[in-house]
């Protein structure tokens, strides 16, 4: 087992930063290219005209996870280095709630709103500084947060542990459910009268 | 290859682009082990602003002082050098398929100025939501979907659940 590579002491802690931009480059011109700088592209999947991000969002989300567990079956990768974002039952449905209204009135997330600011978009830059305002009115109320903040705690436990079945059972399924999703996506995009932007 | 018939430049096929990000995600956690992220980058700078500004505040407080050590500077973090590299990678794509161009982007329903609003309410509620999940779309949703974490696929039903309801609410804005 030789992956993660940083980790395992591999490659030198050192060059962690090094990598850090060159993946965000990458990060950022797969976001771009596919159109994530458009706030009115990526909303296009709540109306139906346009699903780029329903499509993008679950092809990368699964090649990747596909990928780790295949890393992981032939052993070449430990899967319990790898940091499992961490599941905060109440913060994490309110917390998505919040960013889910916000996403819906600014048109960006965090990850496309600097796609957006890259190639010039106004709204975006200004997001971006709602995003700061966010940031520090939730660290100025923290005292009155902090219990919302850390109740529920269940640590890194996997969904496919709490379904009762196997990683890869799950992310067969997974995978099977996001093509349906696909050709339903795109059956509906026919349908849906176009919206220039 | 996709052409956008209003502004004449192009896109990726949606399939390869998130291949290509799948790809680059993967590589991430060979490497380092964690995921991607952006809302990260936007808290250290946060942080780091008000250390300078109010350093006894800041290490007052229970939040901020999380992510104050004294060996580690809060803007050195992997995240901020991410997002250096997202903006470069954007700025070449925007490059290459012509897309650089200084604008503010809205439904013609609306004004500029209406969309300013919107845009500046909806990033303050994504900044407070992600301090609440401890991450946004990429660090909890994506991040934490390919390494099959129930958090991560919470978050990402949330985010998405919520957005198709009130997209609708706010249909003047977008179309």
């Amino acid at each position: 087992m030789v992956a993660p590579l940083i980790p395992m002491g591999v490659i030198p802690e050192s060059w962690n930063n090094v990598f850090a931009v060159i993946l965000g480059f990458g990060f950022g011109f797969a976001l771009e290219s596919a159109g994530f700088s458009s706030s009115r592209k990526i909303i296009g999947t709540f109306f139906g005209y346009d699903f780029v991000v329903l499509k993008v969002f679950f092809t990368a989300a699964i090649t990747a996870m596909i990928g780790l567990l295949y890393l992981s079956y032939i052993g070449w990768l430990d899967f319990s280095l790898l940091y499992i974002h961490p599941t905060f039952l109440a913060s994490a449905i309110i917390g998505g709630i919040v960013m889910g209204i916000g996403f819906s009135m600014g048109g960006y997330c965090p990850g496309t709103s600097f796609c957006g600011i890259a190639i010039g978009k106004i709204d975006a830059m200004i997001f971006m500084v709602g995003m700061a305002i966010g940031v520090l009115i939730f660290s100025e109320a923290f005292p009155l947060l902090e219990k919302l903040y850390n109740s529920g705690n269940l640590g890194g436990k996997l969904v496919s542990d709490s379904l009762g079945m196997s990683k890869s059972l799950f992310a067969f399924l997974l995978t099977v459910v996001a093509v349906g999703m696909f050709f339903g996506a795109t059956w509906v995009e026919k349908k849906v009268r176009k919206v220039e932007y | 290859m996709e052409k956008n018939k209003k502004s004449g430049t192009f896109y990726l096929n949606p399939y390869l682009s998130g291949f290509i990000f799948g790809m680059v995600l993967l590589i991430t956690f060979i490497i380092t082990g964690r995921g991607m992220g952006a809302s990260g980058a936007v808290k250290s700078t946060v942080v780091e602003a008000v250390n300078t500004v109010a350093p006894a505040h800041a290490e007052k407080s229970d939040y901020y002082s999380k992510f104050i050590s004294d060996d580690a500077h809060p803007m050195n973090t992997w995240l901020v050098f991410e997002v250096i590299g997202i903006l470069g990678g954007a700025f070449l794509s925007g490059l290459i398929f012509n897309r650089l161009k200084f604008k503010v982007e809205h439904s013609p329903k609306i004004t500029s100025r209406r969309r300013l609003i919107f845009a500046l309410l909806g990033g303050t509620l994504f900044g407070i939501g992600s301090q609440l999940a401890k991450g946004c779309t990429s660090g909890a949703a994506l991040s934490g979907m390919a390494v099959l974490s129930l958090g991560g696929f919470i978050t990402m039903m949330a985010i998405f659940g919520t957005a198709f309801v009130f997209a609708w609410i706010f249909k003047k804005n977008w179309i």
